[in-house]
């Protein structure tokens, strides 16, 4: 399957001048009945104000939520439409499940690179609180049948058809539509082939709350959150959890392998709501307005895996992009200096690592000549990832790829060398986006 | 003549309306005008403006006649066939008397058209402030119009002002600044500024002064801008022409962007207790060209009487309203910013004191204090440093006020019967910051509706 990457085509670049986000909420509080319209509006204009964007044409706007209403169609647009922005702002929406808002970046810096925009933002909103309720299958087609019918009496012989049961919503959920597991049920496999043990886990989790809390203190979030309903803070974030607390929840996925299961609700991602958006330009277009430049947006790469018919973990996607995307930049795991893999569950990150020191995965699965390597824990999340913070689907992306330049910029600022990030998210459907991110 | 209607509380649009005007009147009860604020459209006065002088200073009453004629006001120099006027403004020009019995006719003939000063008219006393070399009469001449402006002002009715251009340093009655305080006295924006004298200065004749956008071309950063006082100087600033930097703590950074897009401005989440936080205002305004404004309007209230002040209260407000600035200030000269117009928020609790209020007065006074020693700092570098103290204005914070405590705040503390509104402390600052006060530097303007507390 390896094929030697060809280098990468010279192009300009992209950069990253900042981000803002809205303080991340879990399910059911803050932002009950907050449209991701709202969200992924605030976002926007937290944005706007950090900036002064007001009224400025960008190069255009992309975006989107996993979890939409039908009457969202032009989700992104409308919240343009709804923010400062000048209104001849294009937009479009992206959906690649938890990969979106990262996908939506690198739709945006490739456009930038070949030229055919200045600027742009991306971004992703989700709302698990404001969720679309679905009728069933069978309510939906009675009515559809009924709308079409010409005659009354067909229109009543439509309807005639629905049975009580028909009656029930159909919530969207999260499983797998080909094997109709849910995600956490598909990593517990994964969790259990790799052997990750239940301290390893609580022990990713209780980092990323540390992590989290400490940034918070520092005010690293000052210039990358604007607070939003009254939230001035990610309110899943636990700053005085500790491992004997996360040890003693009862596990949740897995429970019926076999083997003993380890998830539980602390070392896996609660669901949540929130919004984040990206500033990029070409450098000429951030240089003109003297706006600061914190990184570039080097290069990405996506993968998919064959989760359906057994030959990989569905989130392990990550584990294949990462390696053909330091490979086609000349780079190894010893050239990062932050990584900053998505944490969808504590133990999607331990096998993803686990994955890059096994070498004879590597050798088979990734098609490399051994194992990719083993990476400095201490370079991990460095300011939390999303055990802490939560995980509005699409809004991770953004969330993440503000904090890597802001790291990396702080790196190069203290050490005078170049500092990079690489940014993994894993998501549904066997799919992974991964990025890396380079100090200017 | 159209008057602006502002946003005055219930009471003041209840009792110059309809019937409840009638029921008010008749009772006797305090009938608050409702004051003019300023609108671009409308004319500087609400009618001619008479321009009177003791002989010795008849060349400057026609020189300040001559700016007057130049802003399109109608200028006359005598009451004589003006029976029927109603007077928008009348200024009493004594800058180059030299005895107390000289400037009399002067004095009278103002009397004799206080009957006629039409509602939110003006007086405004141009006189020349004491100096150490003075002769006594000389000296008694020039300080009596400072008591006479204050006295003045308390007689005034229905919306109308007494405040006194004061110069010092030898500076002409028609230079830059002396016009640029009398023009901002006359006109609406200087609504709530009642039985006020500023002293000023000599500066630089400006080659010409845009009087709709005086702001045009400065970025000015304002502390504390997420709401209130605070949000209405960013607008004022903003409408001025600056392009505005607002600064607030991250928590209030929702309403802080919303200012921020409302005025195409930029927002800055920051503490202004951060120890690099003067370093932080700096980069700020980096993309925009550099600071020339500064408005230290951040400040909080920890009420508290001082037998059972907690250090966490009393140091908290020391910390936010008194010593942020003095960091800020400090490294902004460090880093030698040049022509920096620095204007900090003061009160009239810092000068008359208040009850529970003790930090918040200390710090006040504390600002009033700092501001007159850091104006001959700033003004090597060609900046101005001074302090507008505020009286009641009315605020989500003075909203919470209890309702008879709030009433005697608003109705009988001041000459004008009425609290402020956030936009009055905004003109008083944008006028300040603007370049043709350059020569004012060191001092306190008040914006209190000639409030009777302190001095």
């Amino acid at each position: 399957m390896s094929t030697t990457p060809s280098p990468v085509p010279s192009t300009r670049e992209a950069v990253i001048i900042g981000g803002n986000r809205i303080p991340f909420s879990r399910a059911g509080k803050k932002y009950v009945r907050t449209s991701n319209q709202d969200m992924f509006t605030a976002a926007l204009e937290g944005l706007v104000a950090r900036f002064g964007l007001q009224g400025e044409r960008l190069g255009e706007v992309a975006g989107g939520a996993v979890l939409k209403h039908s009457k969202n169609f032009n989700l992104i647009r409308e919240s343009v439409l709804g923010s400062s922005l000048s209104p001849t702002t294009p937009a479009y929406d992206v959906q690649q499940a938890c990969a979106t808002g990262l996908e939506a970046a690198i739709a945006v810096t490739n456009k930038i690179k070949l030229g055919q925009i200045e600027s742009a933002i991306a971004g992703g909103t989700d709302t698990v609180s404001d969720a679309p309720i679905v009728v069933s299958d069978r309510l939906r087609a009675a009515l559809l049948d009924a709308n079409h019918a010409k005659t009354t009496s067909a229109k009543i012989k439509a309807l005639l058809k629905v049975r009580p049961k028909d009656l029930a919503p159909a919530t969207p959920g999260t499983g797998e539509p080909r094997t109709h597991l849910s995600m956490g049920e598909h990593q517990a496999i994964t969790t259990a082939k790799w052997g990750v043990s239940r301290e390893a886990q609580d022990e990713i989790a209780f980092n990323s709350h540390q992590n989290l809390a400490r940034a918070w203190e520092s005010g690293f979030f000052d210039d990358l959150v604007t607070p939003y309903k009254g939230l001035t803070r990610d309110d899943n974030l636990r700053p005085d959890t500790s491992l004997e607390k996360l040890a003693k929840l009862k596990p949740v996925f897995g429970t019926k392998l076999g083997e003993p299961a380890s998830m539980t609700a602390g070392n896996s991602t609660p669901l949540t709501d929130g919004a984040s958006a990206v500033l990029f330009s070409s450098r000429e277009w951030a240089e003109e307005r003297d706006l600061p430049i914190l990184a570039k947006f080097v290069d990405a790469e996506t993968a998919a895996v064959d989760f359906v018919h057994g030959h990989e973990g569905l989130l392990m996607a990550p584990a294949a992009a990462v390696p053909r995307l330091l490979a086609r930049n000349g780079l190894t795991l010893e050239d990062i200096d932050f990584f900053e893999i998505h944490e969808a569950f504590a133990s999607t990150v331990l096998t993803t690592l686990a994955a890059w020191e096994d070498e004879e995965y590597c050798r088979t699965e990734l098609g490399l000549d051994g194992a990719l390597g083993k990476i400095d824990r201490s370079k991990l999340n460095v300011n939390g990832s999303s055990l802490a913070a939560g995980h509005p689907f699409a809004a991770t992306g953004g969330r993440i790829i503000a904090t890597a330049a802001k790291l990396v910029a702080a790196k190069a600022a203290e050490t005078g060398r170049p500092a990079r990030a690489l940014i993994s998210v894993c998501a549904a459907g066997g799919l992974g986006a991964v990025a890396v991110v380079e100090s200017v | 003549m159209a008057v602006q209607s502002a946003p005055s509380d219930k009471y003041t649009v209840a009792v110059n309306r309809g019937f409840t005007k009638t029921v008010a009147k008749k009772l006797g009860l305090p009938r608050p005008a409702i004051l003019r604020r300023y609108a671009a459209d409308a004319p500087l006065t609400v009618g001619p403006v008479l321009v009177v002088s003791d002989g010795a200073s008849a060349g400057d009453a026609d020189a300040i006649a001559k700016a007057l004629g130049s802003w399109e006001v109608d200028v006359r120099r005598s009451t004589e066939g003006a029976d029927d006027v109603r007077w928008g403004g009348v200024v009493l020009v004594g800058t180059a008397a030299e005895s107390p019995e000289s400037v009399s006719e002067a004095v009278l003939t103002l009397g004799g058209t206080l009957r006629r000063l039409a509602g939110n008219g003006r007086v405004v006393v141009v006189s020349r402030a004491p100096t150490a070399g003075d002769s006594p009469a000389v000296a008694a001449t020039r300080a009596g119009f400072e008591g006479f402006t204050r006295s003045v002002g308390k007689e005034l009715r229905a919306g109308a002002t007494a405040n006194g251009v004061q110069l010092t340093g030898g500076a002409a009655a028609d230079s830059t600044s002396a016009l640029g305080t009398l023009r901002f006295f006359l006109s609406a924006k200087s609504a709530y500024v009642d039985g006020q004298v500023l002293p000023v200065g000599p500066a630089d004749a400006l080659d010409d002064v845009d009087w709709q956008q005086p702001l045009a071309g400065k970025v000015a950063v304002v502390t504390g801008a997420a709401r209130g006082i605070g949000a209405a100087i960013a607008r004022t600033l903003a409408r001025d022409g600056a392009k505005v930097v607002v600064v607030d703590v991250p928590a209030a950074g929702e309403s802080l962007a919303a200012v921020a897009n409302e005025i195409k401005g930029t927002a800055v989440q920051l503490d202004v207790t951060a120890a690099d936080a003067g370093t932080k205002i700096l980069e700020a305004t980096r993309h925009l060209g550099g600071l020339d404004i500064l408005v230290h309007n951040a400040g909080i209230l920890r009420d508290k009487l001082l037998a059972n002040m907690k250090p966490a209260q009393w140091d908290a407000v020391i910390a936010v309203n008194l010593a942020s600035q003095l960091r800020i200030n400090e490294q902004l000269l460090a880093a030698g910013v040049e022509g920096l117009r620095i204007v900090s928020l003061a009160s009239t609790s810092g000068i008359a004191g208040n009850k529970g209020q003790t930090n918040y007065a200390y710090s006040k006074s504390g600002v009033i204090g700092h501001t007159a020693a850091t104006a001959p700092l700033v003004a090597e570098l060609g900046g101005t440093a001074n302090a507008v103290a505020p009286g009641f204005i009315e605020t989500e914070m003075t909203r919470s006020i209890p309702f008879a405590t709030r009433e005697v705040g608003r109705r009988i503390i001041p000459s004008l019967q009425q609290g402020g509104l956030p936009i009055d402390v905004a003109e008083a600052i944008a006028f300040l910051s603007s370049p043709v006060a350059r020569g004012v530097n060191g001092q306190v303007l008040r914006v209190c509706g000639q409030s009777m507390l302190g001095k």
